[in-house]
């Protein structure tokens, strides 16, 4: 289904360690050594490294097993046999020295490697060949996982689709994701590697697709029935493809708002690619904080509730009371109103707020909308 | 085309209805009968089951059954019924495999879906669980029962009775995970079962109650086997065998069982927890409310980590003891054998991030858990080298046990390069979920654990039994088993590197076909294994004259080859003084010879059916909680309790065994020779 | 075959088999009680780590419902503490007195112990209707599932302890101060100060830090 089977790239002669493996299997796409993308081909090229790395170790421990097997066999009289031989104070320290060396290298890559392919960075460069270019901001793009589809949300161009994603060849996309059900992951094996999305937590990934065509994304962690079939296509197109793309999305008719989105939540297999014209105001942000539906409080304002030192006994039955929280300009007086009793309290309460860490960076509910 | 899902739920019947009082969510409907691949299972366990139960009441075996095996508190006859009930469960959880690969094959070439996502979800979930916690932790907890304390010198575990017991709840775990195939449905969540999809919200249905209860009973009995094993080391060993003189299979069964209780509370916490969500409406780990469902992924590799190296460290531990005897020559390194085993204990309790790299951790968070990762790797190599530097100089022989130390040190070896590889979190981003893994932990679990496990059987089954095992058949076995891995599981691995993540049952690209069919070959030669181990057994035990043999028929170099095989219910007759490492090979080196008279009077435990009883009424608990038959599980709840606080009233549980007595059993045993 | 591993090594004698019945290990399980019974609570002891790990996470997850200075009534709370920490003490009277073989008192102090173990639970109980009352039961929010969960499973934790000395008062009553009773009255012992120890934990973690915070 994917044109990229055919895709020769560039990178094939790097991957020098596998090509014997590639020929022979010749109707194989190793999709994750031979990406279109410059952070995924990055992520493959160290798993060559490392296995060069332990290589060293592996290669010798595999020869003297056959080795030692064949040449001490029982019948073998002629080698060598010390029964009472059972201490070397120099191989010992080779034995751990080698594969301790071995790891230290392993873990300066590790170290150096994880912070520059952190999903949560902004790329430093478009491919080995092209560098950044300051002045293209990366696409934004909102993805939200549901059972069992995607939706994705381009802000910038108030548009949204149903299992389908375009991205613009050598532009940086910056995904930011949530779910609005269960545990997922969102992986384009072509683009960059894959990072979970949680209900009411949002997280983030960086990535470019450095070559036009095709490509596949799925979710790839296990989230029920149809987990099989949550799949999508990632169009990678040029600038004019990509506004003619948006501009395709943009005259569907129905739009994206409170109403369609919860429709599209209820949970279906294989839905087919849908077109929403326009996106409602300040939708991805009640996706995010769960209150898209009418009864929910928003996670948002329940944190600023909590860091406020909570609802009280009345927050039990009357959680609407402070719905809109968030947004208010002033929460603290809003809050001073809600609970009265802690009022007396505000001031140690608000400095308490500043020392909780109630967000976690990277992982946060934004505070205000 | 949007359709509507089929979760299972509609299956159940209205707990509203106020008839339902006494059968909680029990009715008809809950019966597969939908289903004629269950359907035919059902027919042919149910007439399996009456086969077993018509023979066993027409060869008059049940008292003999109670009164020797059921209700013994022997480590020996407890560990030999924890193999048992392992190798069933290994038929169980193999069967699920093979229905895996036969339908990824098929469907992966767009010929045929016999198994519906809601049903190949509950075969993959069933699988990972029965393995881990039913078979491979059965073998283990069996091995360490029935050699560890043989090793030491002793007569016993330290708590007889409570060893039986831990082995009823495993089997009571066994019997919920059992009746869910036929009486409602398993989990369809996957072994670890994430919420929030294992919550209430998205698994209404019986599935994951089955798995909560299950494993909350047999991960009580585990925790009691690991603080049992435990003190019988600590206080059990014969006299000078001191720390290090302790042979490396024992030194393994005891860090093993201090992984053990220090981790298996944390899952029971955890599972607790999730029950609790599920049972009391509670917010641990739910999606609003305040609830964190990464806690839970967070707890349960806490505790699942540290159980990956519950599963190896043993092994090593059977290698550590199969490689000098096969070389006929002292283990290399033994100093260093036992630090890194306590090295890789500690190092099992820093790493469990690295199973959800991908979750949005910090880069400094994912790199420090990579390389605390990549670390173990150090000992775990270290362990390989001195198994090398053992056959170093040696005379090999290739017994059986032997040879599947080979396999195992090929093909762990590999799994092992694999598994630091994923260590390397960007590496993880694009390999994480997908098949890669699975033929990585399989190559480790198969390529480690399992080949140990056979390896261990074919060693000690001379001690337990009496008579060797079949070899024709043991290497057909050998070959099924280590040539199936290999051709099952190499695909699985450029299979990941293709992008495709565990899982599936349903597939678009067809480009799949060849590998998924190559796997499924694969998996044929394991079956041939498996049943080539099932008819090695059955050879063995209809040639065991021709088979017979002494105490020692490996002059092998520890303690337990030192008494008659099988060994009579009070191990020694009299209880060696140990002086050196290798305490038997050295009492061979020195003529040691058993003393033909100046018997003691030796203290005894009683057989009780206290385990066994309480366990039962354990099980009923497990299963009315599962349907929500509320007065059946007070029943089984206060039943099991009211019977606890019985048994403590009986003071009686010991006697003692006269001298003239332990002389009659011991004239009338094949006298202990030396390598015949 | 011959023994190959010890070729030219000369026979030195040991004293492998002792037939000597005072050195002889002879299968007495009563040295590893009570080592068992601390790995159990060690083990023990990680469970309630798992909860207190939880309420650290999710103490502060009112969700936008009541947190502990709405709910928690600290005099009451710091009584049924004084009951829990007296038991402690009685129960430590017993064992001197158990020592000492003085059946009768031990009894008097085992049966006060008893009493302010229910106490304590009585005080509990009370405090669990007051919060269901409210209606700030385990489902209302994840503090109060954490809250419900960590005090409850200690509460389970005392009954248990209770009933396990009834059991014990009846036994001695039947036995005497035989060695069985004697090593049961001692880890019973080691459970109920464990349980005050954990207790201190909730107490200053729990309810001091909600309160005061």
């Amino acid at each position: 289904m994917s044109s990229s089977q055919l895709r020769i790239s560039p990178r094939a002669s790097r991957v020098g360690l596998l090509a014997l493996g590639t020929l022979a299997l010749s109707g194989c796409n190793l999709v994750v050594m031979n990406p279109a993308g410059d952070v995924a081909a990055q992520q493959g090229d160290l798993i060559i490294y490392a296995t060069v790395l332990m290589l060293i170790v592996i290669v010798p421990v595999l020869v003297m097993t056959l080795f030692f097997a064949f040449k001490y066999r029982a019948d073998n009289k002629e080698a060598t046999y010390d029964p009472e031989w059972d201490h070397s104070v120099s191989l010992e320290i080779v034995v751990w020295s080698v594969p301790l060396a071995i790891i230290i290298c392993l873990a300066g890559l590790t170290w150096v490697a994880t912070h520059r392919l952190d999903p949560y960075r902004d790329l430093p460069r478009i491919s080995a060949t092209k560098p950044i270019d300051q002045n293209v901001s990366p696409l934004q793009v909102q993805v939200v996982a549901l059972d069992w589809k995607w939706l994705f949300i381009y802000p910038e161009y108030n548009v949204a689709t149903v299992n389908e994603m375009a991205v613009i060849v050598d532009r940086p996309v910056e995904l930011k994701l949530t779910s609005s059900t269960v545990m997922n992951a969102f992986y384009v094996p072509d683009m960059v590697g894959m990072i979970y999305a949680m209900a009411g937590m949002e997280t983030e990934l960086n990535g470019v697709i450095n070559s036009a065509g095709t490509y596949e994304g799925f979710a790839s962690h296990y989230n029920g029935t149809g987990f099989s079939r949550m799949r999508f296509d990632v169009q990678a197109l040029d600038e004019a493809g990509f506004e003619e793309w948006t501009a395709k999305v943009a005259s569907a008719e129905q739009a994206l708002d409170r109403r369609s989105f919860v429709e599209l939540d209820q949970p279906s297999i294989d839905e087919d690619v849908r077109y929403y014209g326009s996106v409602q105001e300040g939708l991805w942000q009640r996706i995010l904080n769960m209150c898209v539906g009418d009864d929910e409080l928003c996670m948002n304002d329940m944190m600023m509730v909590d860091a406020l030192g909570g609802g009280g006994i009345a927050g039990l039955y009357n959680r609407e009371l402070y719905r809109g929280l968030c947004s208010a300009d002033n929460p603290q007086g809003v809050f001073a109103i809600l609970r009265p009793d802690l009022v007396d309290r505000a001031e140690e309460i608000t400095a308490a707020m500043d020392l909780l860490p109630h967000e976690t960076p990277q992982m946060s509910v934004p505070t205000e909308n | 085309m949007a359709t509507q899902t089929e979760t299972g739920a509609e299956h159940f019947a209205d707990i509203t209805n106020p008839v339902h009082w006494f059968w909680g969510k029990l009715n008809w409907d809950i019966f597969p009968f939908y289903d004629p691949l269950i359907l035919g299972t059902f027919i042919v366990t149910i007439a399996l089951g009456v086969g077993v139960v018509g023979w066993l009441t027409h060869k008059r075996l049940w008292g003999y059954l109670w009164t020797e095996w059921f209700t013994s508190v022997d480590h020996k006859k407890i560990g030999i019924m924890y193999m048992i009930l392992a190798t069933v469960m290994l038929i169980r959880g193999f069967s699920d495999a093979v229905l895996m690969r036969i339908h990824q094959a098929l469907a992966s070439a767009g010929i045929l879906e016999f198994l519906p996502p809601y049903h190949y979800d509950q075969v993959f979930t069933a699988h990972g669980v029965i393995m881990i916690f039913f078979v491979a932790m059965p073998f283990i907890t069996g091995f360490m029962n029935y050699v560890m304390p043989l090793q030491i010198g002793a007569r016993d575990v330290a708590f007889p009775f409570l060893n039986n017991f831990s082995f009823w709840l495993t089997f009571a775990g066994v019997v919920l995970v059992m009746m869910s195939l036929f009486v409602g449905e398993f989990a369809a969540t996957g072994w670890l079962a994430f919420p929030p999809l294992s919550g209430l919200e998205f698994s209404p249905g019986v599935g994951v109650d089955y798995y909560l209860w299950s494993l909350n009973i047999a991960g009580i009995g585990t925790t009691l086997s690991g603080i049992n094993l435990i003190v019988t080391i600590v206080k059990m060993r014969a006299p000078g065998m001191n720390w290090m003189k302790l042979p490396i299979f024992t030194w393994s069964t005891l860090v093993t069982n201090i992984l053990i209780v220090a981790s298996f509370p944390v899952l029971t916490a955890t599972l607790a927890l999730l029950t609790a969500d599920r049972y009391l409406g509670t917010h641990f780990f739910t999606n609003d409310m305040g609830g964190n469902a990464m806690m839970y992924v967070n707890l349960i590799w806490i505790w699942g980590h540290p159980e990956v190296y519950i599963l190896i460290l043993p092994i090593f531990g059977i290698f550590s003891e199969i490689v000098p005897t096969f070389s006929r020559k002292r283990l290399f390194g033994y100093t260093s054998m036992v630090y890194a085993l306590c090295v890789i204990t500690i190092l099992s309790y820093l790493v469990w991030l690295h199973h959800f790299f991908t979750m949005g951790a910090g880069a400094d968070v994912n790199s420090f858990f990579g390389i605390t990762t990549m670390i173990i790797s150090i000992p775990t190599g270290a362990k390989l080298f001195n198994w090398l530097f053992t056959m170093y100089k040696g005379r090999i022989q290739f017994e059986l046990p032997m040879m599947w130390v080979i396999a195992f040190m090929i093909t762990f070896t590999i799994g092992g390069m694999t598994g630091v590889l994923l260590a390397v979190p960007p590496a993880d981003y694009v390999l994480h979920n997908s098949l890669f893994l699975v033929a990585h932990f399989h190559n480790v679990i198969i390529g480690g654990v399992v080949f140990g496990i056979f390896a261990g059987i074919t060693y000690w089954w001379p001690k337990a039994f009496g008579f060797h095992l079949d070899k024709f058949w043991g290497t057909i076995s050998f070959y099924g088993w280590v040539g199936g891995f290999w051709v099952a599981f190499m695909p699985l691995y450029i299979l990941g590197l293709m992008g495709v993540t565990r899982r599936l049952s349903q597939f678009e690209d067809t480009s799949y076909a060849l590998l998924f069919g190559i796997a499924a070959v694969g998996v044929a030669m394991i079956a041939i294994g498996v049943i080539a181990f099932i008819i090695q057994i059955v050879v063995s035990i209809r040639n065991r004259e021709a088979l017979a043999c002494g105490g020692d028929p490996w002059n092998a170099r520890t303690l337990e080859w030192s008494t008659s095989s099988p060994p009579p219910y009070y191990n020694f007759a009299h209880v060696p003084r140990v002086y050196a490492l290798d305490a038997w090979d050295h009492m061979k080196a020195n003529d040691a010879q058993v003393p033909k008279e100046g018997y003691v009077p030796i203290h005894m435990p009683k057989r009780t059916p206290s385990g066994l009883i309480i366990a039962g009424m354990m099980t009923v608990l497990g299963f009315a909680m599962v349907w929500h038959i509320w007065w059946l599980a007070a029943l089984g709840f206060f039943g099991s309790i009211a019977y606890g606080i019985y048994h403590t009233f009986d003071y009686d549980r010991d006697f003692y065994l006269q001298p003239d007595e332990v002389r009659a059993i011991a004239n009338g045993r094949r006298p202990v020779a030396p390598a015949e | 075959m011959a023994n190959l591993t010890h070729p030219a090594k000369p026979a030195k004698s040991f004293d492998f088999y002792s037939t000597d019945p005072t050195s002889h290990v002879d299968g007495h399980h009563d040295t590893g009680t009570m080592l068992g019974f601390w790995i159990y609570l060690m083990s023990d002891s990680l469970i309630f780590g798992i909860l207190f790990a939880i309420y650290a996470v999710l103490g502060t997850n009112y969700a936008a419902g009541p947190a502990p200075a709405d709910l928690f009534e600290i005099k009451k709370i710091l009584l049924a503490t004084f009951f829990l920490l007296f038991s402690s003490i009685t129960y430590g009277f017993a064992v001197i007195n158990m020592q000492q073989g003085k059946e009768r008192q031990m009894t008097t102090w085992l049966l006060v112990t008893g009493a302010f173990g229910i106490a304590f639970l009585v005080m509990e109980l009370l405090e669990f209707q007051h919060l269901w009352h409210l209606g700030a039961g385990p489902g209302a929010s994840a503090f109060l599932s954490s809250f419900w969960f960590l005090v409850g499973t200690h509460g389970l934790h005392v009954l248990s302890g209770t009933i396990w000395l009834a059991v014990l008062l009846v036994q001695v009553q039947k036995h005497g101060l035989n060695e069985d009773n004697k090593r049961r009255i001692l880890c019973l012992s080691l459970f109920w100060h464990f349980l005050d120890l954990i207790w201190i934990g909730v107490f200053s973690f729990v309810y001091l830090t909600g309160v005061l915070l």
